[in-house]
């Protein structure tokens, strides 16, 4: 009797001749957290619209709490909490004016002023929408999510324009829900977001479910190449440092500066590594050897290629 | 991590709807609020036809042919008021759904439990509010130049009054929830700009050649300008301008619930 939070069945969905959701599947158990991981364009904004009833699938079921969010919205909406990308506010509407609006809408929200209080917003009670800085609309709409004490959420990128303070707190927040029994689906490209905070990630590439696990398993399916990782100055040429390693080993300069040895690591590669920066004349810093993070699970499920 | 700003429970999960009569006063309080509060709003809403009224009140520019004898601003009120109708519950509705679509408003509102028919509801009240607030300033100035409108005719007047908010609110809702927010800006300011001048505002369907004036009385302008001269100088309860009215409104609204958009 207890449906899941979310159920996902072959959902297909089309915008003219361009594919955005694929077949994809998904299941996601009640109180828990799943983030939806992907990149630009791979779907997941698309996929939340549909569980929120803004948008029909072509094809395939979805099912939130047991409903069918496109014909029962009805009774849907009231269970629901949404967090849309970019959020959603009248530009002239003070902060606790809209909160307040959101909040007579549900029978039972949460105090309004003082969620604006933990959330930082307690200064700009009375602020524009439009005057507030990008992660203060997002704290606000992030505070219209939660308001009317949803059983599930739905969060677009929650934390994408915030300041590492107020992504601390809405991590501690996001905590705090699945605490009380509250189910999470949130989008994020933060592989930290995910690996610390979500219950299940999914991976989504090409509007379809690539990857599907917890952050330890991800990341343990794909332990056999351990990397190497080591900072120094940026525009190192990695070309030449494979050419220096044995056949088979592969160099990234993921962000500038930041270079990771992929293969089997051993003591003889930790050498020609080190050695072939002395070379360089260029210290390799912070050098480190293990086992690889979910963003290089990521990277190598979706392409390291940045798409147009 | 420190859970002292969370008290395990404060989220536990007790959903429903708020009761209906709060979520329309409240939505219907925030949109008034946003109304007065936007500067070019009330430039469209008040000043202009505060202008109107005083200039064509006290200068001299009408034909006086117009008049029939009657005071200068018991003949220029009547349109007045049909002006601010049409400046508030059309021109300046369809332009803040325009751009409250753009920014999202209405996807986050109809992500509540507020249900659809309340979202434009909502709106409809704030017009009727709004229209009321330009009634009581237009009216108290007209006043003071020395309106006296028909006894008989006030209760008329606020009937069409009403009528006229909603058949505007209804095609500004439609003209607002259906196209970009730049082209509803640029087409709700040339509506109101041509209704004002050519669809019987200020000027009357019987100083227009026959074929023009019939379907100037057709309009919802012609119709409610006519409508309330005939409230509040004749006395007279204009069946005609009330029927032409309905129908705009009814059209409107089946079609606005078609092709409104939440985005």
């Amino acid at each position: 009797m207890n449906a899941a939070a979310v159920e996902i069945t072959g959902l297909v969905k089309r915008f003219g001749s361009v594919t955005a959701v694929d077949g994809l599947d998904l299941k996601m158990p009640r109180g828990e957290i799943l983030a939806l991981l992907g990149p630009n364009g791979a779907g997941k904004t698309t996929t939340v619209e549909i569980c929120e009833g803004f948008r029909a699938p072509d094809a395939g079921t979805v099912r939130v709490l047991g409903l069918d969010p496109a014909r029962d919205g009805a009774a849907l909406r009231p269970r629901v909490g949404v967090m849309p990308q970019g959020g959603g506010a009248y530009p002239g509407v003070r902060a606790e004016e809209m909160l307040r609006l959101v909040a007579a809408c549900a029978a039972d929200p949460l105090d309004p002023a003082w969620l604006l209080d933990v959330l930082g917003l307690g200064s700009t009670r009375r602020t524009p929408f439009k005057r507030l800085s990008g992660g203060q609309q997002q704290r606000l709409s992030l505070a219209c999510a939660l308001i009317g004490r949803p059983e599930l959420v739905f969060l677009d990128e929650p934390t994408a324009g915030m300041d590492p303070q107020a992504r601390r707190l809405v991590w501690e927040l996001l905590g705090a829900l699945r605490t009380d029994g509250v189910s999470v689906l949130l989008t994020t490209h933060l592989m930290e977001e995910a690996e610390s905070l979500a219950d299940d990630v999914v991976i989504v590439d090409d509007g379809a479910v690539v990857a599907q696990g917890s952050p330890s398993a991800l990341t343990a399916e794909h332990a056999e190449d351990a990397q190497l990782r080591f900072r120094a100055r940026p525009g190192l040429d990695t070309r030449l440092l494979a050419a220096a390693l044995p056949e088979g080993y592969v160099v990234r300069e993921s962000t500038p500066g930041s270079y990771r040895v992929i293969g089997h690591v051993d003591p003889q590669v930790v050498s020609t590594v080190t050695s072939w920066c002395a070379q360089q004349g260029v210290l390799a810093e912070e050098l480190h050897v293990g086992r690889r993070d979910l963003e290089e699970v990521f990277l190598e499920l979706t392409g390291r290629e940045l798409r147009t | 991590m420190t859970t002292a700003r969370f008290v395990p429970g404060t989220f536990t999960p007790a959903p429903g709807r708020g009761r209906r009569g709060r979520m329309l006063a409240t939505h219907a309080r925030v949109e008034t609020a946003l109304t007065l509060r936007h500067g070019e709003q009330i430039l469209l809403t008040l000043l202009i036809p505060l202008a109107l009224l005083l200039g064509l009140s006290l200068l001299d520019v009408l034909p006086a042919g117009e008049f029939a004898g009657m005071e200068r601003v018991d003949w220029i009120t009547p349109r007045i008021l049909a002006l601010a109708v049409l400046s508030s519950a059309f021109t300046g509705q369809a332009i803040a759904l325009g751009f409250d679509r753009r920014y999202g408003v209405l996807k986050r509102l109809s992500a509540t439990a507020l249900p659809r028919w309340l979202l434009v509801a909502g709106r409809l009240v704030a017009a009727l509010v709004v229209v009321a607030l330009q009634v009581l300033v237009l009216g108290g100035v007209a006043a003071l130049l020395g309106w006296s409108p028909s006894a008989a005719g006030i209760a008329f007047g606020v009937v069409l009054l009403a009528l006229g908010t909603l058949c505007f609110g209804a095609l500004g809702v439609l003209l607002g929830g259906a196209l970009k927010a730049e082209a509803v800006l640029a087409l709700a300011n040339i509506v109101w700009f041509v209704l004002l001048l050519a669809g019987g505002i200020l000027m009357v369907p019987s100083a227009l050649p026959d074929a023009y004036a019939t379907v100037v009385a057709l309009l919802p302008s012609g119709a409610l300008a006519e409508g309330l001269h005939a409230a509040l100088v004749d006395g007279t309860f204009s069946a005609g301008a009330c029927a032409v009215l309905a129908v705009w409104t009814a059209v409107a609204a089946a079609i606005a619930t078609r092709t409104t958009k939440l985005t």
